[in-house]
C-alpha cells in the first residue's frame, strides 16, 4: 500500500493538551535529536567516528554498531559534550578513544572496556561502573566513581566535589580511583570499599583536598600524598601512616598510574602518604533501639 | 534475671495446660524464642518476647495457645499515652533511635474509608462482568500527545504511523511494590516472581539486586536502582522489564536505609555485591541527583544502558508532591510511582514512619490534577502505593487518577504475615522478613505464589464487579473519573483537594 493513496490524520489521544491554566505544555525531548549520523571509517579492527555535531543517542548507537561489526578500538573525533559514552557497555578487550571533551556519565554502568580521554572530562565518570579502565588526560568534574564496584579511573589533573562516593568492593571486584591533582569536598563520602588515591602533583594554591573527607566511610582506604588536617575529616575516619603492605600496594597502583600518564613513579612515591581508614564497618551499629 | 525494664510485656501468652500435649512445637515455631521447656516438658513462655505473630497459635496441634493483650492498667492520660511512656523508657534505657517495621499504624484519617463508589440504576444500566467482557488490562508508560494514522482510501483500515514508547503490559491494574532481598527472604522473592508471571503483572526487586534464581522470571520483574546501587550493574539493568529509580519511600520519606550487617549473609552479599557482615547503607539522597536535571541524567543513563526500557521513578508522598511529580515527568520518567505515608518498610525509625509524609489518596489527586493542568498527564503513568488494603482501595485510587496500584503489605499478609511490625528484628517466624535459614525455609515459594496469585485474581474479579456496577466495561473508563466518587464525612478543603463531591450531591 503506497503512502500516496493514504490520507494522514493526527488523532489526539486525549482532551486538549492545553490545561485550564492555558499554559502550552513544554516539549520534553532528550536534547536536540538530529537525523545526522557521524562519519564512520573502519580499518581493520579500528573504527573512527567523527562526532562533530552528532546527537549523543545517535553517537552511542554508532559506537555499539561499530563494536558489533567487529571493531576493537573505536576512535571518536571532535567529541563535544556528548553524554553517556560507553554507558552500559559490557565487553572485554575493547578500547574507546575520546578526542575532545566527553559529556557527563562517561562509562556509567560500564563493564570491561577501556576508555581514554585525551582532554578534560565532565561529571559522573564511572557511575556504578563494574570493571574496565578510564583514563582522563586532563581535569575531571564532580561525582566521579559514584557507587563504583570495580575497575580503575585515572585522572591526570584535578577532580571536583563528591569523588568516590559510596565506592564498594566485592570479591574480585576492587575499584581504584587515582587523581594526579587535587580534590574538593566530600572525597570518599560513604565509602564502602576500594581505594582512593590523591597525589597533589604540580603547583597549585588549592588545598590537596577539601572538607568532609570520608564522612560515613565504612570500608576501603584513602591514600593522600601530603597531609590533611583533623577538621577536614569525617568523624568515622582514622589516620595512619601506610605500613609495608600499604607501601607495596601504593607502588603497584601509583606505579601503574605513572606508567599510563608517563610520569616518574620514583619521584611521585618519594613523598610521604597518609592513609585514611574507617574506624568501623558498622558505623551505625549502635544507633538503634530494638 | 534480665535487666530491669519499665517496659512491661505487650502481650500475655496463655497455654491451656489441660489440653497441651507437651509436643514442643511452639518452642520450635517461635522465631522470637518466647518458649522454653521446663523439666516436666511443659512450654514456659517469656511474655516480653511475644510479638503476637500467631505462628505458635497456628501450629499448635491442640489449639492450646492464645495470645492476649496485657491488661495491665496505666493511669489515664490522653496526652502521655502508655505508648509514649514506653517509648521514653526504652530510649532512656538505650539512648537509641526507636526502630519499627511495616507501615504507619497511627489513627490518622483513612480517606479511602470516607470515599464511596457510584453505581448505575434504571437509566444507565449496569453490566454483569460474569457474562460480558471486562477489560482490566493496563499499559504503563509514556503515551504520545497524538497519534498519526494513515487512512487507506481503498477501504483498507487505518494504519498507525506513530512509533509508540515502550509500555509495561499488566493484565490487571495491580503490581507488587519494591521489597529487597535482604529485607525479605529469597523465598519471598521467588514466590513474588512466580506470582507476577502467573498473574500477568510485575514484581519489583527493591534495592537488593536480582538473585540468579529469578532470571527465568525477568520479563515480569522491575529492577530497582537506589542510592546504595546495591547489585546494580549493566546486566542487572538489562535483565528487568523496566528500571525503577528509587528516590523515596512512603514509610520513610527523606531518609535512607541501613540493612544491618547481621542480615548480610552469603546469599544477600552475593546478590547485593557487598562483603558479608558489613552494614549496607543506602544514603538518604542519591549523591548524583541534586536537581531535576540530575534526575534526567540518571534516567537517560539508564535508558542508554538498557536500549530505552521504561524508567519508573518512585517518590514518597510529601507536601510538595505535585510539583515534584511534575519535575519527575519532565525529567523523562515513564512511570511515577507514588508511595503514601502508610506504606510498609523492612525497617524505619518509628518517628519517621509515624509522622512524615501525606496520605496516598491526597497525593494521587493532586499529582493527577497537576499533570493534567500542565498538559503532561499522558507523558507518564501514575502507580499508587502505600496504604492499599483491598480491591475497593484499588478502584478508588484509580478513580482518583492512578493508572495502577502497587501492593506490598497485602502480598506479605497473603503469605502469612500477621502485621506484627517486627520486620526489623530479622526474627520473622513466618520466614518472610528474615535471613535465618531455619525460618526462611518455612515459606514454600510455590505455596506463596499460589496464595498471592489467588489474592490478585480475587481482587481483579472484585474490581471487575465494581466496574460492572458503575456501568463501564474497561478500567480505562474509571481512571481519573472522580465524578464516580462521593465523600462521606470529609471536610470541605479535603474534598476540594480530592476533587470529590459530598455524598448526596448528584451530577
Amino acid at each position: 500500500m503506497a503512502l500516496s493513496s493514504e490520507s494522514i490524520r493526527n488523532v489526539p489521544t486525549g482532551p486538549s493538551r492545553k490545561g485550564p491554566t492555558g499554559i502550552e505544555p513544554a516539549r520534553v525531548t532528550a536534547g536536540q535529536p538530529g537525523s545526522d549520523k557521524g562519519t564512520v571509517t573502519l580499518e581493520g579492527d579500528t573504527a573512527r567516528i567523527d562526532a562533530r555535531g552528532i546527537y549523543y543517542k545517535t553517537l552511542n548507537e554508532q559506537i555499539r554498531e561499530a563494536l558489533d561489526l567487529g571493531a576493537r578500538t573505536v576512535i571518536l573525533d571532535h567529541v563535544n559534550g556528548q553524554r553517556y559514552i560507553g554507558a552500559g557497555l559490557h565487553a572485554q578487550g575493547v578500547t574507546l578513544v575520546v578526542n575532545g571533551v566527553p559529556g557527563n556519565d562517561l562509562a556509567t554502568f560500564m563493564d570491561g572496556p577501556t576508555v581514554i580521554v585525551n582532554e578534560n572530562a565532565q561529571d559522573g565518570i564511572g557511575n556504578t561502573m563494574n570493571s574496565g579502565l578510564v583514563v582522563v588526560n586532563g581535569d575531571a568534574g564532580d561525582v566521579l566513581g559514584y557507587g563504583m564496584r570495580g575497575g580503575r579511573l585515572y585522572v591526570r589533573g584535578d577532580v571536583g566535589y563528591r569523588v568516590g562516593i559510596h565506592m564498594k568492593a566485592f570479591g574480585e571486584a576492587h575499584p581504584v580511583i587515582v587523581a594526579g591533582g587535587r580534590a574538593r569536598d566530600f572525597f570518599g563520602e560513604y565509602m564502602a570499599g576500594g581505594e582512593l588515591i590523591l597525589l597533589g602533583l604540580g603547583e597549585s594554591d588549592d588545598a590537596l583536598v577539601g572538607s568532609y573527607v570520608g564522612t560515613g566511610m565504612h570500608g576501603g582506604v584513602i591514600f593522600l600524598r601530603g597531609t590533611v588536617a583533623e577538621h577536614q575529616l569525617g568523624k568515622e575516619v582514622g589516620v595512619a601512616e601506610p605500613d609495608a603492605a600499604d607501601q607495596a600496594r601504593l607502588e603497584e597502583v601509583v606505579g601503574d598510574f605513572c606508567r599510563v600518564m608517563q610520569l616518574d613513579a620514583t619521584a611521585v612515591l618519594a613523598e610521604p602518604f597518609v592513609k585514611l581508614y574507617p574506624y568501623s564497618h558498622r558505623p551505625y551499629g549502635k544507633l538503634y533501639a530494638y | 534475671m534480665a535487666e530491669l525494664t519499665f517496659v512491661r510485656p505487650e502481650f500475655r501468652v496463655r497455654i491451656d495446660r489441660e489440653t497441651c500435649i507437651k509436643c514442643g512445637r511452639c518452642v520450635h515455631q517461635c522465631g522470637w524464642s518466647v518458649y522454653h521447656l521446663d523439666e516436666e516438658g511443659r512450654p514456659i513462655p517469656d511474655h516480653a518476647k511475644c510479638a503476637a505473630c500467631h505462628r505458635c497459635v497456628t501450629f499448635c496441634p491442640t489449639d492450646s495457645i492464645t495470645i492476649e493483650k496485657n491488661p495491665l492498667a496505666y493511669k489515664d492520660s490522653d496526652s502521655m499515652s502508655p505508648a509514649h511512656r514506653k517509648a521514653i523508657w526504652r530510649q532512656a534505657e538505650t539512648g537509641g533511635v526507636l526502630l519499627t517495621g511495616m507501615g504507619n499504624d497511627r489513627p490518622y484519617l483513612r480517606i479511602f474509608d470516607h470515599l464511596l463508589l457510584d453505581a448505575c440504576q434504571v437509566t444507565n444500566p449496569s453490566i454483569d462482568p460474569l457474562r460480558e467482557p471486562m477489560e482490566l488490562r493496563t499499559f504503563l508508560g509514556r503515551k504520545p500527545d497524538f497519534v498519526q494514522v494513515a487512512m487507506g482510501d481503498n477501504g483498507s483500515g487505518p494504519r498507525l504511523l506513530t512509533e509508540l514508547d515502550p509500555q509495561l503490559k499488566l493484565e490487571t491494574p495491580i503490581m507488587f511494590g519494591g521489597m529487597s532481598f535482604g529485607s525479605v527472604s529469597l523465598n519471598v522473592h521467588r514466590a513474588l516472581a512466580m506470582a507476577a508471571k502467573e498473574s500477568g503483572t510485575y514484581m519489583n526487586t527493591g534495592e537488593g539486586g536480582l538473585h540468579a534464581d529469578l532470571e527465568p522470571y525477568q520479563d515480569h520483574i522491575i529492577v530497582q536502582c537506589a542510592s546504595g546501587r546495591f547489585g546494580v550493574h549493566a546486566d542487572y539493568l538489562q535483565a528487568g522489564a523496566a528500571v525503577e529509580i528509587k528516590i523515596g519511600q512512603g514509610a520513610k520519606p527523606g531518609i535512607g536505609g541501613h540493612l544491618p550487617g547481621e542480615k548480610i549473609d552469603e546469599q544477600v552479599s552475593t546478590t547485593r555485591m557487598i562483603p558479608q557482615g558489613t552494614d549496607a547503607l543506602s544514603p538518604a539522597p542519591h549523591h548524583d541527583i541534586y536537581s531535576i536535571e540530575d534526575l534526567r541524567q540518571l534516567i537517560y543513563a539508564i535508558k542508554e544502558a538498557t536500549g530505552y526500557k521504561p524508567v519508573s521513578v518512585k517518590i514518597a508522598a510529601v507536601h510538595n508532591v505535585a510539583a515534584i511529580a511534575s519535575g519527575v515527568v519532565r525529567a523523562g520518567a515513564d512511570i511515577v510511582y507514588l508511595d503514601g505515608f502508610r506504606g510498609g518498610t523492612g525497617a524505619a525509625p518509628t518517628v519517621i514512619r509515624d509522622h512524615v509524609g501525606i496520605p496516598i489518596e491526597i497525593a494521587i489527586a493532586v499529582v493527577d490534577q497537576r499533570l493534567r493542568d500542565e498538559g503532561i498527564r499522558n507523558r507518564a503513568s501514575i502507580v499508587a502505593a502505600g496504604g492499599i488494603r483491598s480491591s475497593a482501595d484499588v478502584a478508588k485510587a484509580i478513580a482518583l487518577g492512578a493508572d495502577a496500584c502497587g501492593i506490598g503489605t497485602p502480598v506479605l499478609v497473603a503469605m502469612g504475615c500477621h502485621v506484627c511490625q517486627k520486620c526489623h528484628t530479622g526474627c520473622c517466624s513466618w520466614g518472610i522478613t528474615t535471613q535465618r535459614p531455619e525460618l526462611t525455609r518455612r515459606l514454600d515459594p510455590e505455596w506463596g505464589a499460589e496464595r498471592v496469585s489467588n489474592l490478585v485474581r480475587a481482587w481483579s474479579h472484585e474490581v471487575a464487579e465494581i466496574l460492572g456496577a458503575l456501568g463501564v466495561n474497561a478500567i480505562e473508563s474509571l481512571r481519573g473519573s472522580r465524578e464516580r466518587l462521593r465523600a462521606l464525612g470529609l471536610d470541605e478543603s479535603t474534598m476540594r483537594i480530592l476533587g470529590v463531591k459530598p455524598a448526596g450531591v448528584g451530577h
